[in-house]
């Protein structure tokens, strides 16, 4: 098969950008979309042209390094999926897809498709952890946790960070972010001590990145790769008002 | 760990956006007392007149009422402001927008309620100025019965009266503070096709910012469990729909069944 | 021309002696301690932000070390750890079915057919326990029963339940955990993180690493960063290969150049490939994506008993299917270790029984666990694994059977490090994947996990203090001292070589070719003669690549291609080694199964009386024969037999 490409070309960060044309022929269905733009990229090495800057490491889903705002939509038309996951049979022959950078403004584009995302590692020094040292566990046992409770923070705790809600909301907000972090370890008694410290801090962190604020739209929970839910907002939402009115 | 977060009660992004729930759900919780009083227009006859606009004595007038009314205009306030203030900033969250964008995953309500909001900011002014104004500072035609008596605020016609400054004299004594007619008002107003337009149309706005805003007000203030939140959208979308509808109907039965209100 | 010299000496790993379940006590108790106001002044650099680095760091950093942290992805989360599936194993028996530490230990070394130090893995499984309790505290999400106390699963290669859990995303969890311990150091100054750099040298002063040179990868400045000490966490190298279930960017270029500097590299042979990932579809492919082995507690896997059956799986009925693994190893059946596993499915596809267009792939069939268990309870297991099957294959696995084939996973081969986790650099520390480590010649499944975090959380942070014992009245490295200069220079000088070829092939394609002649001749199974022609065609790839590589774009920008020529330069170096190690070792064991030396049923053939021992390889010089260095394997307790699993 063959599709159009328009790709956004940005030299560096300071430069203001622009579409480029590519036509891509001889695509098998099977081939993934990461695998479609090596095949363009080298050919256009071997023509001796700049390729495509773009990033991708585990190219199973799971590390978070892909992200490409495909056709409107983060990580393309697929459902709970990355980049790296989605394959050429889910487009049209002949069809043209516009490839765009996550844009925000604490999200700058380094490169062409490549933003520096750094913020999210700001965030979780914020407060996304439990403060323990090696050594200090008690046995793994001690503390039993009820299986839901278990459940619902290892469904916040697969976040991969690749910043799709971000790319996907309206605001450019991190709170789905945010809120899985602070749901993946509120929802434990481990989590407890810290609740308040970590939801000020996170959201505070937040806000100093540059992120915008949640309108509830439902964008990030529909674009998000692993599903993470609107719930976990919620759930950010109650530890927020319960550390404001604690003292 | 430390708290390092130093905000005010009401500087971050979710404490403004939960003020934004408050105000909005405070004002979701009034439309359903002003269509319930309103309905009141669609009762036939001269009781329904007297019904309604003993029911507009009673909303000027009761003490409660009237604190209430002002928790009412400051909510409006807070609720156009801090929205202003949100979308400020939320709009500086991207700087370079996209090239495409598919709206995917959110509600064409969600999405654009702050021009939703708009719009019905805009009507309200221009209700307001219709109505509520005119009640309170304007010129006003006053309640008579078919007798063809003046109305005290209690809704007493009360025979010979003569009409001075607002209050009714009988004898050279003072009874009272005649009733105002606003039901009149409303229908003089609704007999005007245009105004009539404005009304209908301006429950379509209405209805979208409901239907986001009802369950958004929910979610931001984190009252949000598992299936019973289900229960919650169901009951935002129904509100949108009946709230406006309910609104609606009342123009539209003064303008095209004037006869069913004799 | 002899391709490699011995060394007379004996290499010694420096194992404490005495009833092996006291040796880490005691040798702890001996370790020297640093004061914590002497640790204030000593710096430590560690590379890698996987389980090992992320743990190492964090754990450095709490001890009140000043740590430095060095990852080429944007973020510290992102390193290759996250992307393990089934799950860690800790020998808790919580499943009250016989598990000890002495089981696990003896486990682990007749899994890795006894090619590894009894000394080493009796201390993964003593400290397996302390991970799972230090991993719980930090909120890792293992799955749970209905009471609330921790759930185990079985894994291949063993007979208890001993591994722990997070749906099929344990790795990841795990790694959230360590970058998480490590993002609180980072908060309160005692890591300085720096992601987006590449190592691409080391640093040695009289002897002692002591530095690195490192590039950062969004400006393309060259930068020294100077320590005390220098750890690896820099995982595996099975990227010579090209396609396997590794990130696309991992690589081996930081153990590379240390081994260059002097690091000796120890049996660089030992490769795991992992018996159940999707098979290769196509020549575009870029990489292959692993079903976590897990699956083979509830899969069955199978072939057909005809050849070219052209039926579709589920028309085949089952009295004309061959369920090889049960048939051929009736005790522990699909749950063989992943040699075994590996090489039956291979066996079977090259006797022309294998399936898909391919040809090159048997079946894992999940039918009868769905009869037995319920969709639910199959979805509920391993619900996510089969939602990734059918994003990449369209096909749906709770209706038709899964297709999988082996696929390079894992190098049990790293540098060599003594007890001390020290390589032959003093100074120069090695954990997880990166060191040739405690797995021997196979690697048994959840085991990875398990080495990574012993020794970033409860190995390194002894053995560190005993080195830096002696480094309390060093000053600050400075990083102006004349082995930096030099090192710059040389990494630059590379740099400018990758970028003055201007050639015209890219980088993958000729990665590519290097990884096919790996798969084809150092792969599943090898030859003498094999490996011989592979060594010439390696040379021949290399010899074009430094010809005719395409590097476009300058060393000053973000720039893919010059970071993936320059990994790939390294490649060629390491397949040599590689190749030489699989040739010099004339037997059969684990990972490394050479054709001349199988059983008369087709089983691994290992000569103990020759090949007990680590082949630790010193470099010489490019293209230079190394030196093979010996060090000794002693079993004392766990006395070498055929591994059976019949």
């Amino acid at each position: 098969m063959k599709v159009y490409l328009k790709v956004w070309r940005q030299r560096n960060a300071q430069d203001p950008g622009r579409f480029v044309d590519y036509t891509v022929d001889g695509i098998n269905p099977d081939m993934s979309f990461l695998e479609m733009l090596d095949v363009l990229n080298n050919r256009l090495i071997s023509q001796g042209e700049d390729p495509i800057a773009f990033d991708s490491d585990c190219r199973e889903g799971i590390c978070g390094t892909c992200g490409l705002y495909i056709n409107g939509r983060p990580h393309g038309p697929l459902p709970r999926a990355t980049t790296c996951q989605v394959h050429m049979r889910h487009f049209k022959d002949g069809e043209t897809i516009v490839i765009e950078p996550w844009r925000a403004k604490a999200f700058p584009v380094i490169k062409d498709l490549v933003v520096d995302r750094s913020a999210f590692d700001r965030i979780i020094q914020a407060g996304g952890y439990i403060s323990v040292n090696t050594g200090q566990a008690p046995d793994g046992n001690a503390i039993p946790i009820p299986k839901e409770d278990a459940s619902k923070a290892f469904d916040a705790a697969t976040c991969i960070g690749c910043g799709a809600c971000v790319a996907a909301c309206k605001n450019a907000s991190a709170m789905l972010f945010v809120a899985a972090k602070v749901a993946h370890l509120g929802r434990l008694p481990q989590g407890r001590i810290e609740a308040r410290e970590r939801v000020l801090n996170m959201l505070s962190q937040m806000e100093k990145e540059g992120f915008g604020g949640c309108t509830n739209t439902g964008a990030c929970e529909a674009e998000c790769p692993k599903g993470i839910s609107l719930e976990n907002i919620a759930f950010l939402n109650r530890e927020f008002i319960k550390a404001k009115i604690s003292f | 760990m430390e708290l390092r977060a130093q905000h005010g009660l009401l500087k971050s992004l979710v404490a403004k956006k939960i003020l934004m729930a408050l105000t909005g759900l405070f004002l979701c919780l009034f439309l359903v007392v002003h269509l319930s009083g309103n309905l009141q227009l669609l009762i036939p006859g001269y009781s329904g007149r007297l019904q309604f606009n003993s029911y507009a004595v009673f909303m000027t007038h009761f003490p409660l009422i009237k604190i209430i009314s002002y928790v009412l205009y400051l909510s409006i306030i807070i609720h156009v402001l801090d929205a202003l203030v949100l979308t400020i900033r939320n709009r500086r969250a991207r700087t370079v927008d996209y090239a495409v964008k598919s709206g995917y995953g959110s509600t064409f309500a969600s999405r654009n309620m702050g021009i939703l909001g708009s719009l019905i900011l805009i009507f309200l002014v221009l209700h307001l100025a219709n109505f509520w104004y005119k009640y309170k500072f304007g010129e006003m035609p006053y309640m008579v019965s078919p007798e063809g008596h003046y109305v005290s605020q209690k809704g007493e016609a009360i025979p010979g009266a003569v009409l001075k400054e607002g209050h009714l004299w009988v004898d050279g004594v003072d009874k009272g503070p005649a009733m105002k007619d606003l039901y009149e008002v409303v229908r003089l107003a609704f007999g005007q096709s245009w105004i009539v337009a404005i009304y209908v149309l301006s429950m379509i706005p209405l209805g979208y910012h409901l239907a986001h805003g009802f369950q958004s007000g929910f979610q931001t203030l984190g009252l949000r469990f598992g299936k019973a939140f289900s229960v919650i959208r169901v009951a935002g979308w129904l509100f949108a729909i009946i709230i406006p509808l309910g609104f609606a109907i009342i123009p539209l039965v003064f303008y095209f069944f004037p006869e069913k209100l004799n | 021309m002899t391709l490699y010299s011995i060394s007379d000496k004996k290499l010694d790993g420096k194992c404490p002696t005495g009833p092996i379940e006291k040796r880490w006590t005691q040798h702890k108790a001996s370790l020297r301690l640093v004061s914590p106001a002497n640790k204030r002044r000593l710096d430590v650099i560690v590379v890698g932000t996987g389980l090992a680095g992320s743990s190492a760091a964090a754990s450095l950093a709490e001890l009140g070390y000043n740590v430095k942290v060095f990852c080429y992805q944007d973020s510290a989360r992102r390193a290759h750890s996250i992307a393990a599936q089934g799950g860690i194993n800790a020998a808790k028996n919580y499943m009250n079915d016989g598990d000890s530490v002495f089981r696990l230990f003896y486990d682990t070394v007749k899994g890795g057919d006894y090619r590894a130090r009894e000394s080493n893995v009796y201390r993964l499984a003593e400290v397996s326990a302390n991970i799972i309790d230090q991993c719980v505290a930090q909120g890792v999400p293992f799955a749970r029963e209905y009471g609330g106390y921790l759930d185990n699963r079985s894994f291949g290669g063993v007979q208890v339940s001993r591994t722990f859990y997070a749906k099929g995303q344990t790795g990841q969890q795990l790694l959230l955990g360590a970058y998480q311990a490590l993002m609180r150091q980072v908060a309160r100054g005692q890591a300085v993180l720096y992601s987006s750099h590449e190592m691409l040298d080391l640093v040695v002063i009289d002897g002692k690493a002591r530095g690195i040179i490192a590039r950062n990868l969004i400006t393309g400045e060259l930068e020294r960063h100077g320590a005390h000490a220098v750890v690896l966490c820099t995982g595996g190298y099975g990227n010579v290969f090209f396609l396997s279930t590794n990130a696309k960017n991992s690589n081996a270029t930081a153990i590379w150049r240390a081994h260059r500097r002097g690091a000796f590299f120890g049996n660089p042979c030992f490769t795991q490939i992992h018996p159940t990932c999707i098979p290769v579809s196509g020549d575009y492919q870029s990489k292959l994506t692993l079903m976590s082995e897990s699956l083979r507690n509830d899969g069955r896997i199978w072939v057909p008993k005809k050849k070219d059956d052209p039926r579709k799986p589920t028309e085949i009925p089952e009295e004309e299917r061959d369920y090889y693994l049960e048939r051929r190893y009736p005790a522990f059946g699909n749950l063989v270790p992943r040699d075994v596993a590996s090489r039956a499915a291979k066996e079977r596809c090259d006797a022309g029984y294998g399936v898909g267009p391919s040809k090159m792939a048997v079946y894992l069939d999940f039918s009868d666990a769905i009869k037995r268990m319920g969709r639910a309870a199959i979805e509920a297991k391993y619900g996510n694994l089969f939602e990734i099957y059918q994003l990449i294959t369209d096909e749906n696995p709770y209706e038709t059977p899964m297709r999988i084939y082996p696929a390079v996973h894992y190098t049990m081969g790293g540098l060599w490090v003594d007890y001390n986790l020290m390589s032959t650099i003093p100074g120069l520390f090695v954990c997880g994947e990166a060191n040739f480590s405690d797995h021997g010649a196979n690697r048994l499944g959840a085991s990875a996990l398990m080495q990574g975090l012993a020794d970033g959380y409860f190995v390194l942070p002894y053995t560190i203090g005993d080195y830096l014992a002696d480094d309390i009245r060093t000053p600050k490295i400075d990083t102006r001292h004349e082995a930096f200069e030099e090192a710059e220079k040389s990494v630059n000088e590379r740099i400018e070589k990758l970028l003055s070829v201007r050639g015209k092939t890219p980088v993958d394609v000729l990665h590519r070719k290097l990884g096919l002649t790996m798969w084809d001749y150092c792969g599943m199974s090898r030859n003498a003669e094999g490996l011989k022609k592979a060594l010439q065609i390696i040379d021949d790839l290399e010899d074009e690549f430094w010809k005719d590589v395409a590097v476009p774009g300058t060393g000053k920008e973000w720039n893919r291609e010059l970071e993936k020529a320059g990994r790939v330069a390294d490649f060629f170096e390491l397949a040599r080694l590689m190749c030489l190690d699989a040739l010099h070792r004339e037997e059969s064991c684990g990972g490394h199964f050479r054709e001349e030396y199988q059983t008369e049923d087709g089983e691994a053939l290992r000569r103990d009386d020759l090949f007990s021992y680590v082949a630790a390889w010193e470099y010489t010089g490019h293209r230079q024969p190394p030196v093979l260095h010996k060090e000794d394997l002693i079993f004392e307790y766990c006395k070498p037999t055929v591994r059976s699993y019949k």
